[in-house]
């Protein structure tokens, strides 16, 4: 699977770490819904750190990504945003 | 419940947004070749934004480097103040001065807080140009090939594909851009305060008290120091009567003493200064 941190560019991880992100990636989304930015950033740090484990993408490769991580200082006003098409994506 | 999670999972949405906004404009396209030159130009217009914020950082930065070392100076003065109104027996204005170093700092260390965060900012924007940059000269190169060997059939998906790959790194670095310059508008609009309280004085006015009133102080003990001296050298001559002044006109004149051959000597300059006369007239 390819992911994507914004900001920092695209790794390639194996299935393994695929479902660990996934399951990470629960404890950000019901941050979201909790409206907790508290937890909200303890869980994309975590989700970083086990994300920024993968291989990084070499720089000239033009692939999309299958999931996006938002940066670690997102803040809950900024994900909702990114979840939206009238979101933070310029253009 | 993990199952029922992943597939509206965050990560997964925000890709599906960047994708559907990919596809939005590759449907805006009607020609595929006009899809590719298209979006190169917006590839390089999205190097120089990029390129730019870097810049507008790197200022961003420079001027809080300048404003730390104001700052610094500010505190280095604010300490001799401090040993200067010690060493004059003064430990009120000491105990100012200290406070109002001890503030300066305060606001130092907030700068250095900012100034790393500008730094980080500055220095993720510079690999994402680099990154954006590596990628639009990919997509230039194969740009070329699609439009001179594939069939227009073959030509789309690969389009789509060399397409939706530069358009999430240009959504990426668009977003970092705009991150970096709000980020900077902060740090700006804080780095004029601080330059207004640097022109004001109030870094140096931590009590309300009027502008460097601590150098005023030890300014006018120095003077009034000063003074007392002068008052007293006066007196000492007033109270010595008539001899003191003759003491001193004699010391004055240093060779007082020796007034014959001094005037003796007054005649002789006034000799050689007549040959130059005469040489010339000659």
């Amino acid at each position: 699977m390819i992911i994507r941190i914004l900001g920092e560019g695209q790794f390639r991880v194996d299935d393994a770490t695929a479902a660990e992100l996934q399951a990470l990636d629960v404890d950000v989304e019901s941050a979201v819904e909790r409206n907790d930015q508290g937890a909200l950033t303890a869980a994309l740090g975590a989700l970083l750190v086990r994300a920024r484990q993968g291989t990084p993408l070499p720089p000239d490769s033009l692939e999309p990504s299958d999931v996006i991580i938002p940066y670690e200082d997102a803040t809950i006003d900024e994900v909702r945003k990114l979840l939206t098409d009238e979101g933070l994506i310029p253009g | 419940m993990k199952g029922s999670y992943a597939p509206m999972s965050v990560m997964k949405r925000v890709s599906l947004i960047f994708k559907s906004k990919a596809n939005k404009a590759l449907d805006r396209m009607e020609d595929p070749r006009e899809t590719l030159d298209y979006s190169y130009q917006r590839q390089l217009e999205m190097l120089q934004k990029v390129r730019r914020g870097v810049a507008d950082v790197a200022t961003s930065r420079k001027r809080l480097e300048l404003q730390m070392n104001q700052i610094n100076q500010q505190s280095g003065k604010l300490e001799k103040q401090a040993r200067d109104a010690l060493g004059a027996g003064r430990e009120d204005l000491a105990r100012e001065a200290l406070s109002r170093r001890q503030s300066a700092q305060g606001q130092l260390s907030d700068l250095q807080a900012q100034y790393a965060q500008l730094q980080g900012e500055e220095e993720k924007l510079t690999l994402a140009s680099q990154r954006l940059q590596t990628k639009v000269d990919t997509f230039r190169t194969r740009k070329e090939t699609i439009k001179a060997t594939y069939t227009a059939a073959e030509a789309q998906t690969r389009i789509n594909e060399a397409f939706s790959g530069i358009s999430e790194e240009m959504g990426d670095v668009g977003m970092a851009i705009q991150r970096a310059e709000d980020k900077t508008a902060q740090m700006q609009a804080r780095a004029g305060a601080i330059d207004e309280l640097l022109a004001s004085g109030a870094l140096e006015d931590a009590s309300g008290m009027p502008r460097d009133d601590i150098q005023a102080e030890l300014d006018r003990m120095g003077a009034g120091g000063s003074i007392d001296l002068e008052l007293e050298r006066l007196k000492g001559e007033l109270a010595g009567g008539e001899a003191p002044k003759e003491i001193g006109a004699a010391d004055g004149a240093g060779a007082a003493a020796a007034e014959p051959p001094a005037a003796a000597s007054a005649t002789e300059p006034a000799e050689p200064a007549e040959p130059p006369k005469r040489d010339d007239g000659a």
